[in-house]
């Protein structure tokens, strides 16, 4: 029941009493010495508290869950170790631009800078990757403090807040007050785009002959999906979706070239370096996107939306820059357009849809009956529900599931982008099928990645979280090794990691509390992927063991151009015969 | 390389100078010199900057990284013909013999001595960095002991001043 304001509570209380006032459902943590007065009251709250089995799960289940209900996620660590293992995810949240809330206890306040027993300077250690933190010393600065890291979160460019909040601050008593007005003159993003602006961009766009509109994750983020469908049809101009934005657009949609980038598709790479015109919508540039940016798009002129300003112009020169929400901007663009007549692109289209079906995607049959990782991957999302939520860890089965998973819906493929966490998948899975208990959610993951989180599987048994994991087990950490092959003469020091022996990944699923299967071919992978589909009272493993040599294609090497792309070992596009 | 001064109004909060310090340190810029203290009004602190940036876009891009602090309120990069000042504490040699001739240095820079003994003297001097510069090297024959300088503290010219308006 809400407390009356000025009712005298300790900050315990005040800091859940604040959380439900923000409209908090669920968060994940794990109690220790510092954080544990606020564990009290949170056991009578209306806010489900997810007991994880490490803090670093915690974090990434609340990314997770944010993702999939556009809320902001919360998690809660104790101070010193339980606050570092939430480092990881803090970077991950603020690297996707993920609304996170970090909560952690820290020593009383008396004691802090004497290196006392489970000290850590969290604020410190994470100022370089949150949007904002907190150190809370005082019971009265609770709410406040809450309020504006839910709001500073929740905004704007979205990102990781810490609250870390001194034992004697949680354990003391204040009158409580809600605040009306919060206290940020400091901050004040931009939503609205220049008018002015988004008429030059569309007139841009009209004027344009080879035209792409380059969309990344801030449009997933702003769940700007019917915006930017609008404007495709429209405009009638290519897309391509990042990684971060894959289903955003729908795959199937003829105009969309696929995802850019380092592994991205010929024709999306093709669409980039050969446009006159680049329509970046909640993008950054990423070096993975760009290649070596002087030979990014060489002939393009750019109009760059952002929330962000200061992502514009960082790296590469903007012609119209339009700061502003993502869904906002696109919405302009489409009220702008309408005044236009669609840009001439047949021949633009033309070539790059030649592309499209040329370059798509593709892989070696595996050798020896074996299965092939892409194939697992492709037929998993071919059998999965038409609204599944797919998770991934970080690597070969990362790239595989962008190009070979059905991208048909937004928000519904997570994976650690910018930081490249592996390990992401496990609990990312879990939060997301919290946040959405109604959807199946398959994690696809590594052997690699799932030896570092998999712990989290007994959280999902615990709670009655039934995600699906399906481990792609190559026996090897397979994109390094990949690289080892490319660049290294096959020189393979420590990425063999022997899980054709150890673990045994069905007991180890098995030991904590799912049902576990295997498949080491194609009969038995449809045998099993048909079985587990109906399972839905407890999480599944399930191990596809898969040959070792496949690889990502197409690739872009680090550091060169992205007109270097290869679309399997030494063998480049004919880019020739494709120039308008 | 070039050098700008950058004028930052920011809450006067604990913290707020590691948060820019960090903010440096992490995007790789480089500052040259750094004066905080409170305004007129003691809730807004300014920190002054003297940043060195390789280029046009590497200042701009810190302009934008530091606005996108919470507790930054305003950045503002001052015009090159803005007042800048330093101030120096320098310990000079000087016995009996020659203690005149510094104090003679001294005066041509509008210094001032405020400690003396019997074979040293600190002296205090403000002004731009050229000036300063000259005075050290005007006093360097005598023998420098130690030297202290402070960040630069700047203010644009003018009846315009960069300031935040009450709410």
């Amino acid at each position: 029941m809400a407390k009356q304001d000025g009712e005298l509570l300790t900050g315990a209380q005040a800091l859940v009493e604040s959380l439900e006032r923000v409209g908090v459902e669920v968060a994940f943590g794990i109690p220790g010495g510092a954080i544990l007065p606020a564990y009290d009251p949170l056991f009578d709250s209306t806010i489900r508290h997810i007991l994880t089995r490490h803090e670093q799960g915690a974090g990434h289940a609340a990314e997770g869950y944010a993702l999939v209900s556009g809320k902001v996620g919360v998690c809660i660590a104790t101070s010193g170790p339980g606050a570092t293992n939430l480092v990881t995810p803090i970077a991950n949240a603020y690297m996707d631009s993920t609304p996170l809330v970090a909560i952690t206890g820290q020593v009383n306040s008396g004691a802090i800078g004497t290196d006392a027993f489970q000290e850590a300077d969290i604020r410190g250690i994470t100022m370089p990757i949150t949007k904002h933190s907190f150190l809370i010393k005082r019971t009265e600065d609770i709410p406040l403090a809450i309020k504006e890291a839910f709001h500073i979160a929740g905004t704007g460019r979205k990102g990781p807040v810490l609250v870390d909040i001194a034992k004697d601050a949680l354990a003391g008593t204040a009158p409580f007050h809600w605040p009306d007005e919060m206290e940020l003159p400091g901050y004040r993003p931009t939503l609205e785009p220049h008018a002015r602006q988004v008429r030059a961009a569309a007139k841009l766009i009209a004027e344009s002959r080879r035209p792409v509109l380059y969309v990344g994750g801030g449009v997933a983020g702003a769940r700007a999906h019917r915006e930017l469908a609008e404007l495709v049809e429209l405009t009638g101009i290519p897309v391509v979706t990042t990684l971060m934005a894959r289903g955003v657009f729908p795959d199937s949609h003829e105009l969309h070239m696929g995802m850019p980038g380092m592994h991205g598709t010929v024709a999306a790479v093709g669409a980039l370096q050969k446009a006159d015109l680049l329509v970046a919508l909640g993008t950054r540039f990423d070096d993975r996107v760009t290649g070596l940016v002087s030979s990014f798009a060489p002939e393009a002129k750019v109009i760059h939306a952002d929330v962000d300003p200061a992502e514009i112009g960082k790296n590469v020169p903007v012609d119209i820059p339009i700061v502003g929400d993502v869904k906002a901007t696109i919405a302009g663009l489409v009220a702008q357009f309408r005044k236009h007549e669609a840009p001439d692109v047949d021949a633009w289209v033309a070539m790059l849809s030649t592309m499209k079906e040329r370059y798509q995607p593709r892989w070696d049959e595996a050798p020896d009956g074996q299965l092939s990782p892409q194939e697992v991957i492709q037929r998993l999302g071919e059998l999965a529900p038409a609204d599944t939520i797919f998770v991934t860890g970080v690597g070969q089965h990362q790239m595989w599931a962008a190009h070979f998973l059905p991208h048909e819906t937004p928000n519904s493929f997570l994976n650690s982008g910018g930081a490249g966490t592996m390990g992401f998948c496990v609990p990312a899975a879990m939060g997301a099928k919290v946040a959405n208990p109604d959807r199946m959610v398959w994690g696809i993951d590594g052997d690699g990645c799932f030896q570092m989180t998999n712990q989290e599987l007994v959280t999902c048994t615990v709670n009655q979280i039934p995600v699906k994991i399906a481990v792609i087990n190559n026996n090897v950490l397979g994109m390094v090794r990949q690289w080892q092959s490319l660049f290294y003469e096959g020189r393979y020091s420590n990425t063999d990691l022997n899980t054709d022996s150890w673990p045994n990944f069905p007991m180890l699923a098995e030991a904590m509390g799912c049902a576990a299967f295997r498949a080491t071919n194609e009969e038995e992978m449809e045998d099993v992927l048909a079985k587990v589909m109906q399972i839905n009272d407890r999480p599944v493993v399930v191990e596809f063991v898969v040959h070792k040599d496949a690889m990502v294609w197409p690739m872009v090497p680090a550091g060169v151009s992205n007109d270097e792309i290869k679309v399997a070992r030494d063998m480049a596009p004919e880019w020739e015969e494709e120039v308008l | 390389m070039t050098t700008h001064t950058l004028s930052i109004l920011v809450s006067n909060r604990p913290g707020v100078l590691a948060r820019i310090a960090a903010l440096f340190s992490r995007r790789g810029f480089n500052i040259a010199s750094l004066a905080v203290g409170e305004t007129e009004r003691p809730e807004i602190s300014r920190m002054t900057v003297v940043a060195q940036v390789d280029d046009e876009a590497a200042l701009e891009q810190i302009v934008k990284q530091l606005n996108k602090l919470i507790e930054v309120r305003k950045v503002l990069e001052l015009e090159p013909n803005a007042v800048r000042r330093q101030m120096i504490l320098v310990k000079v040699k000087a016995d009996v013999t020659t203690r005149s001739q510094v104090i003679d240095v001294v005066g041509l820079f509008r210094g001032k001595a405020v400690d003396v003994s019997n074979d040293s003297i600190t002296i205090e001097a403000t002004g731009s960095t050229e000036k300063l510069e000259a005075l050290l090297s005007m006093l360097a024959p005598h023998g420098i002991q130690e030297l202290a300088q402070s960040g630069h503290v700047a203010l644009a010219r003018g009846a315009k001043s960069l300031t935040i308006r009450n709410k």
